[in-house]
């Protein structure tokens, strides 16, 4: 209960945060077409992933407020996360081994 | 009251949250398939993913990322009871996301002109993996393209509420969940353009 | 005496307390407690068609040949009854019907945490099963696939799939729906002193229901509609001839209708743990690992999915990993069986109805439970894989476990919400002809299976007449234990013996609500200060 009770506090993210989480996410997009662009091999997914999640990490934690949540909210994501990743890993258990 | 108001405002965010895990896990199935036919296919998939027009997912990537960041900052607007900067942010968020659908019916219209589309003879008589990755990413981006309709909608009816004030400083939970719906489509988004765009 | 005290000062109950008693007052109601009913009586009358059809595919079965009915109307006749059983009575019913009526009262809230996306939740489940009735009278007729849907048949097939499967989208969603509003609910509605440790087990295992739902049902979603899309658009995504991969389907489909068994099955394993403590007189034995093991068979449940693939052409090491796993789940189902099993040991036990129901449980459940091992390991489920085994199992899990969890949950609570009682004997009697019928019927298929008898098939072989015999003579005793069930029920529910707030002596908080209770659930806010089974601490002899 204690956990759950700290969440509701009002937490407002200036303009400019956000801005800068933008500008950010600007910079990676760029980056990761450039990324797409040199001769990397099996990199490219890899890295072109690296930067997704870098970026889908940003707005979750500034634009979804989630770095200011509980601990409860950010355990279910991690829970909703990794339950994704064993559906697709699970999978692989067949696909890669047929 | 307030003890009962702050629960009632609580339990709307962890129903939103446990709501957008479900569109994950939703999306997730086509990822799904998209992991197990890329490594079945990755040649195939490669060539068509050549046939893709950066241009188009590229303004798209930058439209939408805008569009979240207008959304998150409608947000900061009424809890800094700035009302008016609010119902801008909102409007811009929704043009946004009207240019973003503009520039997928461009796109779609330009790649089904050059024949690729499910069942298109083009792709009947292509290599295997060619026709399952556009199928894929009909399916994905029509999918994707169907929640940004919603998300319209949805930030539309926001707008009403807050230009009536009915959404404030006091109360904008509403706009709050409306936000992070729309910010997931972004984080769907995020995924779809390196995937189908970029890597192969 | 005091019970008598209690009736006179009873106040109007959530039937009449609002003075609204039309149809839209049901219809239309927020209350979780009319949402529930609302629930009941639809997943029983889809129930009740659902057994017929049953019924008929037993008359069809009772000899070789044609009996009464064709191949082409025997697969739509098994595609209907089981995706009526599964989508529409089973999963929607335990969650839908009891989580709804019973839960909020158990944490002590005064309703969900969304009644009004409640309310939603059992429109857009009706408006689905309109959709699959819909289905069954429209377009090519009634889809024959089986209610597994697999590919490429039921993308060839020309009957009706894409609308059956829409409407099964949409109870999918209404699925989704109710999980999120109870998971909220159990996290922010909690009444003071309702600590995670003193939660009832029923709302455990709710609680890990929802979980399933939340996470598991959109992969079905997406499932669903790539059907369609593949009936619609020639997607070819699970088309070999253009390079799509069926199994891939069995995957995404069995990602979600595994997980899915234990929608079906933990709720009535909360019924389970609320009975025995009861009617054992002793608190629970290892309320802990109960609770946690809730928790465990849904995580692990998730892992296992592929052991329906095994004779699939899936790789070798997936067999390997998923037969492993699977062996993983049946731990925390044994630690549940184990604790019950304490539970009883010493215990002073009264052997009413609801208690006959749970007792049985155990041992239907078990039965269900070890034949699922012999399916779990690759070597033997060759041997019995798609035979009447499979079906026979199926049942024991389903009908003899969730089935019987249900209907000992009706007994239990129903009289609570209807403040009257049924007849203890004809409630005896029906359970015993339910217990006999239902092994009469299933067993035989059991070992049927095992001597390679198919499923899916509306012909068998001569030498399969006498147990194919047996098991429609058991259907007929299992049909009339059910009628005579349903009937002293619903007499007893509106015009039997009016009950006071406790008949069972439980130490939760649904019984210390007067029967039936205020439209809030409490007269005041309780403060919960003992645990579930604490019936010292209830105050309850």
């Amino acid at each position: 209960m204690a956990l759950e009770k700290h969440e509701t506090g009002v937490h407002v993210i200036s303009y400019k945060v956000l801005m800068m989480v933008w500008l950010t996410l600007m910079i990676l997009t760029g980056l990761t077409v450039w990324v797409s662009r040199q001769d990397l091999g099996v990199g490219h997914i890899l890295g072109s992933l690296a930067i997704a999640v870098a970026k889908g990490g940003l707005v979750i934690a500034f634009f979804m407020h989630m770095s200011f949540e509980g601990r409860l909210l950010r355990w279910l994501l991690f829970v909703a996360l990794l339950t994704l990743a064993v559906f697709i890993g699970f999978t692989f258990f067949d696909l890669a081994y047929r | 009251m307030i003890q009962r108001d702050e629960n009632r405002y609580a339990g709307a965010k962890l129903g939103i949250w446990l709501f957008l895990f479900t569109e994950i896990l939703l999306f997730g199935g086509l990822f799904l398939l998209y992991a197990a036919y890329l490594s079945q296919y990755p040649h195939e998939f490669a060539s068509a993913g050549h046939e893709m027009q950066l241009a188009f997912g590229f303004a798209n990537t930058l439209v939408l990322i805008t569009s979240s960041m207008l959304a998150a900052m409608s947000l900061t607007a009424v809890q800094l009871r700035e009302q008016r900067k609010a119902l801008i942010m909102l409007g811009a968020t929704i043009f946004c996301a009207i240019i973003f659908l503009v520039n997928k019916y461009f796109e779609w219209s330009s790649e089904i002109n050059s024949g690729f589309y499910p069942n298109s003879p083009r792709l009947a008589t292509g290599p295997m993996g060619e026709a399952l990755y556009f199928s894929l990413y009909y399916l994905t981006t029509g999918l994707h393209g169907l929640h940004v309709l919603i998300g319209i909608v949805l930030l539309t009816l926001v707008s009403v509420k807050v230009s009536h004030g009915t959404i404030h400083a006091g109360n904008y939970v509403l706009l709050e969940n409306s936000a992070l719906y729309w910010h997931l489509v972004d984080l769907i988004w995020i995924f779809i353009f390196p995937l189908y765009y970029l890597v192969l | 005496m005091q019970h008598c005290d209690d009736l006179a000062h009873q106040k109007l109950s959530f039937w009449n307390d609002t003075g609204k008693t039309g149809i839209s007052a049901w219809v239309f109601s927020t209350d979780h407690k009319r949402i529930g009913l609302l629930y009941l009586y639809s997943v029983l009358s889809f129930f009740l068609v659902a057994v017929t059809i049953g019924l008929l595919l037993k008359i069809e079965l009772i000899a070789p040949g044609r009996t009464i009915m064709g191949p082409v109307t025997y697969n739509a006749l098994f595609t209907v009854h089981g995706v009526l059983m599964i989508f529409l009575f089973i999963i929607p019913g335990f969650p839908g019907a009891f989580g709804n009526l019973v839960m909020p009262i158990q944490i002590g809230a005064s309703d969900v945490a969304f009644p009004r996306l409640n309310l939603f939740s059992w429109w857009l489940y009706l408006i689905g099963a309109v959709t699959i009735i819909f289905s069954l009278f429209t377009g090519g007729g009634p889809p024959d696939t089986g209610w597994t849907f697999y590919v490429p048949f039921s993308v060839k097939t020309g009957t009706n799939v894409s609308l059956a499967v829409f409407g099964v989208f949409i109870v999918g969603f209404s699925s989704i729906l109710t999980g999120i509003n109870f998971v909220t609910t159990i996290h922010r509605l909690r009444a003071d002193g309702m600590q995670w440790g003193r939660l009832p087990l029923f709302v455990w295992s709710v609680y890990a229901t929802a979980w399933v739902q939340i996470l598991a049902t959109p992969v079905l979603g997406i499932t669903l509609l790539l059907i369609v899309a593949e009936r619609l658009l020639g997607t070819g995504l699970f088309d070999p001839a253009r390079g799509g991969d069926p199994i891939l389907y069995q995957h995404l489909f069995w990602i979600y209708s595994h997980p899915a068994v234990y929608i079906m099955i933990l709720p009535g394993m909360g019924v389970i743990s609320e009975i025995f403590p009861v009617f054992a007189r002793k608190p629970i034995f290892g309320y802990k690992m109960i609770a946690f093991s809730s928790l465990a068979i849904a995580g692990a449940g998730s892992l296992v999915w592929a052991h329906h693939m095994f004779t699939s052409g899936m790789s070798d090491t997936a067999i390997l990993v998923f037969s492993f796993l699977t062996f993983v789940v049946a731990i925390p189902s044994a630690i549940k069986v184990f604790n019950w099993v304490a539970t009883l040991y010493k215990g002073s036990i009264s052997l009413e109805a609801p208690m006959l129901f749970a007792l049985s449980f155990i041992l239907l459940f078990s039965i269900g439970g070890l034949t699922g091992l012999l399916q779990g390991a690759a070597a033997t489920n060759i041997h019995v894989h798609d035979t009447q085994f499979v079906v026979g199992h199926f049942h024991y899990v389903i009908f003899g476990g969730a089935g019987f969890a249900f209907f000992s949950a009706m007994h239990y609570w129903l009289p609570k919400f209807y403040g009257r009682t049924y007849a203890e004997k004809p409630a005896v009697v029906a359970w015993g002809l339910l217990f006999v019928g239902f092994n009469i019927t299933y067993f035989p298929m059991i070992l049927l299976g095992l001597k390679g008898m198919p499923r899916r098939y509306y012909d068998y072989l001569p030498e399969f007449t006498h147990l194919n015999q047996l098991s429609t003579f058991g259907s007929w005793i299992l049909a009339t234990g059910l009628a005579l069930m349903l009937v002293n029920l619903s007499r007893g529910l509106l015009k039997g013996e009016p009950i006071g707030r406790n008949p069972w002596g439980g130490a939760t908080l649904e019984w210390t609500t007067q029967s039936p209770p205020v439209t809030e659930n409490f007269e005041q806010e309780p403060v919960v200060t003992h645990g579930p089974y604490d019936f010292n601490g209830a105050g309850v002899p």
